[in-house]
């Protein structure tokens, strides 16, 4: 006999990383048009963004029914993070988006000359993503916790990149046009890598039903209090 | 009807019938006396899917389901009006006795009610033993194919001769339910059937109604609101008598159309 | 906490335990009695003969109640075959159909035939039966003690239908079996213990009757061949000794009533081993 309702979970479960393959090449992609400077593959980035939306509100959807059957303990706390993950890699979605329309504007008008280190800081946000994810997966609470501490080097990175490119606006005003957009290309990046840290939090909040959002207890094993 | 354990019956109708929902309810009332229980209540149920019906105690909606299978009418004051018509065949003409109408559709009580002087076996084939069927194969085959949709089977196929009674309270309501299926109903109509069964045994029940559904359609009453919406497709509101509203039944927890089920359901009432 | 008050009410509950206790012996006393005089008269006289042996003629000693043992067994089966189908079947009819107006008053008939005297039973068949027969017979001794049991039997089957849980008929009737096959194979066989205790009982009841079967059977002091003849009865044969003028015949008379009291102790036995909880269901 069939456990009906584990079965829903499982299928929450498939939405959700599905879904999240989706954002993680939505992300890749716009990266890619952003340094290859391909205005078709930007465009493409933008019209699967409806995709991820859809998925957002088919999660909900599928999520509230759930719901109506009185799920508790670690099955209640999946259905909820299920939804709160959906949301943040919407987010990421948006991001990626945002991305492509600025590899789209940039692709229409010569480079700028300076090298910025983009990719690294893609690269960054995007391992934090998939190890939030398979630490989803896995339901490894330490390697969730393992990846919160990793937004600050993104952080610091987006910071250099922010002042590189303030530095050049200021010698080159010319390019002020341009470097804005590499600046909101960065600033998104950077926004990717915290909406990872999220799911890492909710990851963790699955695993130990603790709450450490907001705690700035951003440390590897620490206890948070009320536990 | 195959008859092998591993093949289910299809309860689907004749495809002359396809477009027939399984049970077409019309202006049905039934009185007790002068009392009006169930007032006027019309719907459809699809074949293959599972209804419930909640409601606050005595809104008339284990009388409902009873006027289904003409249990009603063992209340000498009970009378009703309207329609009812089994996959197109109207149930309450004269025409046709109730005992026939009882085969086509089942029922399962809330109390569960193996027949103690009988085995396992002897239960589940009492139904069909006294409506005359013989043939030992049949029997026996029939047997195992109803244990094994009431997900009993493994449990009891080495003790067959055991009394019934000798089971468990939620391994014998699932014995009633193999005895149901197994003369081969097109309906099953259930009373608050895991009422007075622990959480495990009402588990087991609600997985146990999710798969009979691919075979079978289901009406099941119940009091337990998170049961019926894990177990069915459908859900019927009933209030003092009356039926309130019908409808999908994500629809029906999340966004009922009428106030008076919305008070019910979040608890305002009932 | 006040003492007097506390010691009185302890004294009372006492008084009252010991009170109800006595009582509850005291009902016991009388059986002790009766078996203690029965086992003292008639032990001695019981014997293969007493059992084989038709009554020898006055003077000779020895002999026994053979024929008014087969007779009392002879005027049980004849009992039951009357009593116990129409009993059964009236207590069916009682539990499981008819209005209740009409209910009310059978069984108000029935209560009231319960508590007719046997003797009046008697002179009632034998103005039905021996009257226009022309003679005693075991035919009239037989109907009167089963006229006796259908009111009791009656009764006993309805009550012990009515406490079958109405949940196995609606079980059976839902399954689609007609309502004449749900009584029969559902209702009844879970009741039938309980149906051959209220037969069971109903027998050892009459089977001590004397007076109805004085105007019935009349009893016989040679072997019954047709039961148009009369027919011997033990308690017939008991009564009859027991006013004799004879010694020999009194020691009888005790051996007699001592067999009758084990035969009824018998079947309240085989009762008791029939209802016993055999089962005990799983919670």
């Amino acid at each position: 006999m069939d456990n009906h309702f584990e079965m829903g979970l499982d299928e929450l479960r498939q939405k959700l990383l599905t879904m999240a393959s989706h954002a993680e090449t939505a992300v890749n992609r716009a990266v890619q048009a952003l340094v290859q400077r391909d205005a078709d593959l930007a465009q493409r980035v933008k019209e699967d963004d409806r995709v991820i939306d859809q998925f957002e509100v088919e999660i909900d959807e599928f999520a509230i029914q759930l719901l109506t059957k009185a799920p508790l303990a670690t099955n209640l706390r999946l259905v909820t993070v299920a939804m709160k993950i959906s949301q943040d890699l919407e987010r990421i979605g948006d991001e990626a988006s945002k991305i492509a329309k600025r590899a789209r504007d940039l692709s229409l008008e010569p480079p700028v000359k300076i090298t910025l280190d983009l990719p690294r800081i893609a690269n960054l946000a995007l391992d934090m993503l998939k190890a939030a994810l398979d630490a989803f997966v896995n339901r490894d609470s330490a390697a969730a916790r393992a990846i919160i501490p990793r937004d600050k080097e993104v952080d610091s990175l987006n910071k250099q990149i922010h002042a590189a490119l303030v530095q050049h606006m200021e010698e080159n005003p010319d390019t002020i046009g341009r470097c804005l957009h590499w600046i909101v290309a960065a600033k998104s990046l950077e926004r990717i890598a915290d909406h990872a840290t999220n799911v890492a939090e909710d990851v963790v909040y699955l695993c130990e039903a603790q709450d450490i959002r907001h705690t700035g207890a951003k440390s590897q094993g620490a206890s948070a209090p009320g536990s | 009807m195959p008859d092998s354990p591993n093949q289910m019956p299809n309860a689907a109708p004749e495809p002359g019938f396809a477009n027939s929902p399984a049970l077409a309810v019309r202006n049905l009332s039934v009185f007790f006396g002068k009392n009006a229980a169930v007032k006027n209540v019309s719907l459809d149920i699809a074949a293959r899917t599972v209804t419930a019906i909640i409601g606050p105690s005595g809104c008339g909606k284990s009388t409902f389901l009873r006027a289904i299978n003409r249990m009603h009418e063992l209340n000498p004051e009970a009378r009703m009006e309207g329609e009812i018509k089994l996959f197109g065949d109207d149930i309450y003409s004269r025409a046709v006795e109730s005992v026939t109408v009882r085969r086509r559709i089942g029922m399962v009580f809330q109390k569960s009610n193996p027949f103690p002087t009988m085995s396992i076996v002897e239960n589940v084939t009492v139904g069909l033993r006294l409506n005359g069927m013989r043939d030992r194969k049949t029997l026996a085959a029939r047997t195992e194919q109803s244990l094994r949709m009431a997900a009993l089977w493994d449990e009891v196929k080495d003790r067959l001769h055991a009394p019934a009674v000798s089971l468990s309270g939620g391994q014998q309501q699932r014995l009633c339910i193999a005895r149901a299926l197994a003369v081969h109903p097109e309906v099953l109509l259930m009373d608050e059937p895991a009422s007075a069964l622990d959480p495990l045994a009402t588990a087991k029940i609600e997985d146990l109604i999710l798969d009979l559904k691919k075979n079978y359609t289901i009406v099941i009453v119940t009091h337990n609101m998170q049961q019926a919406a894990r177990a069915s497709d459908f859900t019927a509101f009933f209030y003092l008598g009356e039926l309130v509203e019908f409808g999908p039944t994500t629809k029906i927890f999340t966004n009922p159309a009428q106030k008076r089920t919305e008070d019910y359901v979040t608890g305002r009432f009932g | 906490m006040t003492a007097p008050n506390h010691r009185w009410r302890k004294f009372k509950n006492g008084f009252m335990q010991t009170l109800t206790f006595v009582c509850a012996i005291l009902v016991v006393v009388p059986l002790v009695l009766v078996f203690y005089h029965l086992v003292r008269e008639g032990f001695t006289s019981i014997n293969w003969a007493f059992f084989t042996q038709l009554q020898k003629p006055v003077g000779e000693p020895g002999g026994g109640m053979a024929n008014a043992i087969a007779g009392t067994f002879i005027l049980l089966a004849q009992a039951a075959a009357y009593g116990v189908p129409i009993g059964v079947l009236g207590g069916v009819f009682l539990s499981e159909y008819g209005g209740t107006k009409l209910n009310w008053w059978i069984r108000f008939a029935a209560d009231i035939l319960n508590g007719v005297p046997s003797i009046t039973w008697g002179i009632v068949v034998w103005a039905l039966m021996v009257v226009p027969m022309h003679g005693f017979s075991a035919l009239a001794g037989g109907v009167v003690l089963g006229m006796m049991m259908i009111p009791l039997v009656m009764r006993t089957t309805e009550e012990v239908l009515q406490l079958v849980p109405a949940g196995y008929r609606e079980a059976a009737l839902a399954l689609g079996i007609a309502k004449w096959k749900t009584i029969v194979q559902i209702v009844i066989r879970t009741a039938l213990k309980g149906i051959v205790t209220g037969v069971l009982l109903a027998l050892a009841r009459v089977a001590g009757e004397t007076a109805p079967l004085l105007f019935t059977a009349l009893g016989n002091q040679n072997w019954t061949h047709k039961l148009t003849e009369p027919i011997a009865a033990m308690p017939l044969q008991i009564f009859a000794y027991a006013i004799s003028p004879y010694d020999d015949w009194h020691r009888q008379a005790w051996a007699g009533a001592l067999v009758l009291l084990l035969f009824v102790l018998c079947i309240n036995i085989s009762v008791r081993f029939l209802t016993r909880d055999r089962f005990q269901p799983k919670i």
